[in-house]
């Protein structure tokens, strides 16, 4: 079983319109050091084991497919090996 | 000629297409759910507006793999007429069938007006009862609107004139090029964010759509006859 992390960013050269607005909303809390901020999109997925196919080859497939629009967004996961739960 | 209007979780705009086609061309068309299979029988398919799954993840993601959409892609291979606007037309980029993708608008506001549209290219089977560079005055309705493509796929929608349509005053959503709607190489599947649907009659406050339909069904049904 693992636990995998993936997050979704749009991309460096994308505007990130949400960020900006963000990044307004802090500049008015005072936190002018606050340079930039990027908003994205967070998963926590549980993967089983499979005997045919590797997690990070189903991880990657989903989020090409699904998770990011690779056009605008970029994603990268973590995967961490975890005990099967009875 | 027979349309089917693909009707997925959260449609909004699948009555205005059907009376687009059934009033306003006097062609038939018909509701379709997103779990149908097959497509057979239908001559034209026409994605509609609205909010499919809520929007959730990104508009459009979901919907994709609705079990429809492996015909609407047979569709698209034959060289039938695909259409879609709005949410359509944001599953039509999804799908892959349609380059590039459409993000959040510039000004992150949902924008529901009239807006002023320029025809770019006449020459469409879709388009071809307006005049080149034409302004057609269609209502656009989204928060998720701003097309975006990179250099090089913008250069090759430029080289084989593939924007159909742009915006003509101002840009409501921060869109490459200003564009608002695009059409696939083979010519057979359009993409506009605007609702022409929702402008078919004087009475909705433009007839400008009107011409949109009349030229799908008028160029479309002479092929389906020829073959």
């Amino acid at each position: 079983m693992y636990n995998v992390k993936v997050y979704v960013t749009y991309k460096e050269s994308i505007l990130d319109p949400q960020g900006e607005a963000v990044r307004g909303a802090v500049h008015r809390m005072g936190f002018e050091e606050i340079d930039s901020v990027r908003m994205g999109k967070y998963f926590e997925i549980k993967v089983q084991n499979h005997d045919e196919r590797s997690v990070e080859e189903v991880i990657e497939t989903v989020c090409d497919k699904l998770l990011a629009n690779v056009v605008m967004e970029s994603y990268r996961y973590e995967i961490e090996k975890v005990k099967e739960t009875v | 000629m027979r349309f089917a209007v693909i009707q997925f979780p959260g449609s909004n705009c699948d009555v205005d297409l059907l009376h687009a086609i059934i009033d306003g061309t006097g062609e038939e068309a018909e509701y379709v759910p997103h779990t149908a299979e097959s497509l057979e029988g239908f001559d034209g398919v026409l994605l509609p507006g609205g909010f499919s799954y809520g929007d959730y993840l990104r508009s459009g993601a979901i919907s994709r793999f609705s079990a429809v959409m492996d015909e609407v892609k047979r569709f698209a291979e034959e060289g039938k007429p695909v259409f879609g606007t709005c949410n359509g037309f944001q599953i039509l980029v999804e799908a892959g069938l349609l380059p590039g993708a459409l993000q959040r608008n510039k000004g992150l506001h949902f924008i529901c007006r009239q807006s002023e549209l320029k025809v770019v290219n006449n020459t469409t089977r879709f388009t071809s009862a307006y005049d080149k560079d034409e302004q057609l005055t269609i209502p656009i309705a989204h928060g998720e609107g701003n097309y975006y493509c990179d250099d090089e796929t913008l250069k090759e929608l430029q080289e084989n004139n593939q924007i159909v349509f742009t915006y003509a005053s101002e840009n409501p959503n921060g869109s490459v090029a200003d564009i608002a709607g695009i059409i696939n190489k083979k010519g057979n599947v359009l993409g506009m964010m605007p609702h022409p649907e929702r402008a078919v009659e004087d009475l909705l406050g433009s007839s400008d759509g009107l011409r949109f339909f009349q030229s799908m069904v008028q160029n479309f049904a002479k092929e389906t006859a020829d073959v």
